[in-house]
């Protein structure tokens, strides 16, 4: 009899994503004001959007982090399903309590103190701070959340599988290929977006291992937001939840393709 | 467990790979913290001594071994303002954590009780703002609750208020800045544990006689317990070393470690301090960080 929305549950659906979705709306709305103050509506206008791409430093900055998402969410990738394997497909082995704790704990490790750590190792070992000590700063934080997400999906993983495929002759690498390699595929997907967004976003880790002529869009955001507020602020913004909705469509997308052969 | 072990080689490489990765980039580098942490400020390329290098030869490095010392962790210890930066830190979080909680809570419930083909799309669009960039949510906060911004607009405009709310750049805006961030991450193990309820033992209790209210705190919450948990921890662990939020919504008054260590790092160039800033806090979430991964450890990730 209780099953089912009462009005009540609805209501709370309502505020709570309203208070989650408002906010982004707002970006969203004001980068098409035509007034240069932020919280004045002056009209629609595109305007922000032209100075955006006329701003070379911001230009540069988004393609160095898109570079370094790039790069950083790859390595992820392939470390973080490594990784998902040892721990799920392993059994025990030496040091799993280790492991296991140093894939755990950069999820929820202020970043202050990742970010510091990091910077006194490149300092320590005298590596110029650039391009790849961010991708080495974003990989060493995106291949745990890879991890997380692709281990999920291995626990969920009939195995009868594999071993139907070596029971008809498959070799271990051929039934890697053809059987457990499609069926993770989607999680490796999400992984790997995750993690590319994670690096996209990044300020804190990006600050202290970026050296000078590597500073990312997040920092050169922060900066700005640092000043004042500007419309081109919420253009840039715009721009970016559309790319981060993009992919996120498209990553449901995949998952819905490939679900139902899943499990 | 593992009934074929296909190539050891391989295996070896699975394994390895990342945990030398981890090793060399997460854990190692803690090392290294401390020894700054012991060592001094200089006005210097980087600005610390001593630095150890392989010409010093043994007695060069023993010498340089006896030039650490425990001031900059007398200094923390000592000085008021670390303290009560920690202390702030803490109790932020804390009113943070319970605060998303409190949202969090009934929001899942709901969640976890809608129709199921709604599910996911609900689990979908709870999640998503976390994918959106952390600094346009927090932009968008400063948009809405600055003197001049969208709030009091509305709030003044409709003559609620007579005069312009400062909320902006006070403890309250951190609070409201850190509940909006990590909301997702509450809802998520929330809505996990909650979905996973039998909805027939509401039933079962109702029917022995008992009022939603004595379910409610009977059955629907101690069986949450694990997702209650992981979200506490979750939201609780991050939030003490927040410091983008403090430093954008906060004022210039509100202090939390991350922004103390902060600015000892990049605004004096105390890279010794910042260290022993870094190492007290760690020490902090020591505990809290080791029920995480009991947590994590005990219930696979899903």
């Amino acid at each position: 009899m209780k099953r089912g929305l009462t009005s009540a549950h609805l209501a709370i659906l309502a505020a709570g994503f309203a208070f989650l979705y408002v906010p982004i709306a707002l970006v969203v709305l004001y980068s098409f004001n035509a007034s240069r103050l932020v919280t004045v509506w002056g009209g629609f206008s595109t305007q922000w959007y032209v100075s955006l791409f006329a701003n070379e430093q911001l230009l540069q900055a988004a393609s160095i982090s898109f570079r370094v998402a790039l790069a950083s969410a790859a390595l992820s990738t392939v470390l973080g399903t490594c990784a998902a394997f040892a721990l799920q497909r392993f059994g025990r082995f030496p040091a799993r309590t280790l492991f296991s704790g140093m894939l755990y704990a950069p999820l929820v490790m202020p970043e202050v103190i990742i970010g510091l750590a990091l910077l006194l190792l490149f300092v320590g070992l005298g590596i110029d701070r650039g391009f790849w000590t961010i991708v080495i700063g974003h990989t060493t934080l995106g291949l745990c959340f890879v991890a997380v997400v692709v281990q999920a999906r291995l626990a969920g993983f009939d195995r009868s599988l594999e071993e139907a495929a070596q029971d008809l002759g498959a070799s271990p690498a051929r039934t890697f290929r053809s059987i457990t390699l499609p069926l993770i595929a989607p999680a490796m997907a999400a992984g790997f977006l995750l993690a590319f967004t994670i690096s996209l976003d990044d300020f804190v880790i990006a600050s202290f291992t970026s050296g000078p002529g590597s500073t990312t869009l997040p920092m050169r955001i922060y900066s700005q937001v640092r000043l004042g507020l500007t419309p081109e602020i919420n253009a840039i913004s715009t721009l970016l939840i559309g790319i981060v909705g993009l992919s996120l469509l498209a990553a449901t997308a995949i998952n819905r393709l490939k679900a139902p052969s899943a499990r | 467990m593992s009934a074929r072990a296909p190539l050891s080689a391989l295996r070896r490489f699975v394994l390895g790979a990342p945990a030398l990765w981890l090793l060399l980039f997460f854990l190692a580098p803690f090392a290294l913290v401390m020894k700054i942490a012991l060592s001094k400020p200089a006005i210097a390329q980087p600005p610390y001594e001593p630095t150890f290098s392989l010409a010093d030869g043994w007695h060069g490095f023993l010498d340089k071994l006896g030039a650490l010392s425990f001031d900059t962790f007398d200094l923390v210890i000592s000085d008021d303002l670390y303290l009560s930066a920690y202390l702030s830190s803490l109790r932020l979080a804390a009113i943070a954590t319970l605060l998303t909680l409190l949202i969090a809570f009934p929001l899942s419930l709901a969640m976890a009780r809608a129709p199921k083909h709604w599910r996911t799309a609900l689990v979908m669009l709870a999640i998503a703002p976390f994918w959106t960039s952390f600094l346009i949510r927090i932009y968008a906060w400063i948009m809405l609750l600055k003197e001049e911004g969208l709030i009091n607009k509305l709030l003044l405009s409709l003559g609620l208020i007579s005069t312009p709310l400062s909320i902006f750049a006070t403890e309250g805006a951190v609070l409201i800045g850190i509940v909006y961030s990590y909301l997702p991450f509450m809802i998520l193990p929330l809505y996990n544990a909650l979905e996973r309820q039998d909805p027939a033992l509401l039933e079962a209790a109702s029917d022995l006689g008992a009022t939603p209210f004595t379910s409610f705190w009977t059955i629907t919450v101690p069986l949450a317990r694990s997702g209650i948990f992981a979200g506490v921890l979750l939201v609780f662990i991050p939030a003490v070393g927040e410091f983008v939020i403090p430093d954008l919504l906060g004022g210039s008054d509100t202090l939390m470690i991350g922004r103390t260590l902060w600015n000892e790092f990049f605004d004096n160039r105390d890279w010794p301090t910042a260290s022993a800033v870094a190492i007290f806090l760690l020490v902090l979430l020591i505990a809290p960080l080791m029920l995480y991964e009991r947590q994590q450890m005990r219930e696979p990730a899903r």
